[in-house]
């Protein structure tokens, strides 16, 4: 199963992870990763913004691809859009696989794609000023391990 | 009819709008009415540009058709 989602609204991963896992019976092993929007230095909001056109079809070639690559049973993608707020999941991708290994690995790779080379713009508020996140080399370094 | 220029991240703040209509032409036209300050940073490198959707490689030579949309893509920053 593949399934990959831009949700406009919080969310809790585990009432996906959970039905997502179920779908794989006699699967060897499940990995899942959320991020959080950090609460420190004073960050009041994130924003997340995207671009209809290519944003959800770039995010479904990564599920694709993943699942290719990796042998997987499937792969589940979620990442939000719109403002969020500190202690919000932001992003949730969880592979099923019949081997740990590929599982962990699996979602090393769609995370480090998913924040490099996927179409989303993000920007932060602190101190009541909105400021964009550039993005970081140590990320483009991150994706491209696996080039 | 129009033809419509996108602007992502924080090209949106840069053009103070998050798109821009447009008379269909050569984009080389169009972007010689626009702010000179925008359109240079509409040009830098590391901005990408997709036309209806679909990402393009060579810029140079763009025509925009009537209903085209054109998007301007920074450098990204998710998860």
């Amino acid at each position: 199963m593949i399934d990959v989602r831009l949700l406009t609204d919080p969310f809790n991963p585990g009432l996906f992870v959970g039905p997502f896992t179920a779908a794989h019976p006699g699967l060897g092993g499940v990995c899942t990763f959320v991020g959080e929007v950090r609460g420190e230095g004073g960050v009041e909001a994130l924003e997340l913004s995207h671009y209809e056109p290519l944003t959800l079809p770039g995010m479904q070639a990564l599920g694709q691809g993943t699942v290719d690559r990796f042998g997987l049973l499937g792969i589940l993608i979620l990442h939000r859009t719109g403002v969020l707020l500190p202690g919000e999941p932001i992003v949730c991708v969880s592979a099923a696989a019949h081997h740990r290994r590929a599982a962990i690995d699996a979602v090393d790779y769609a995370m480090d794609h998913l924040k490099s080379r996927s179409w989303f713009w993000k920007r932060e508020k602190r101190g009541g000023q909105w400021r964009w996140i550039e993005p970081r080399a140590d990320d483009y370094t991150a994706a491209s391990r696996w080039d | 009819m129009s033809a419509r220029l996108v602007f992502l991240g924080r090209l949106a703040d840069f053009a103070g709008v998050p798109e821009r209509v447009v008379d269909p032409g050569a984009l080389e036209t169009i972007l010689a009415a626009v702010p000179s300050d925008l359109a240079v940073a509409l040009l830098d490198d590391r901005v990408r540009i997709a036309l209806n959707g679909e990402l393009i490689a060579e810029r140079g030579g763009i025509v925009l058709a009537a209903g085209d949309e054109l998007a301007f893509l920074p450098p990204v920053s998710g998860g």
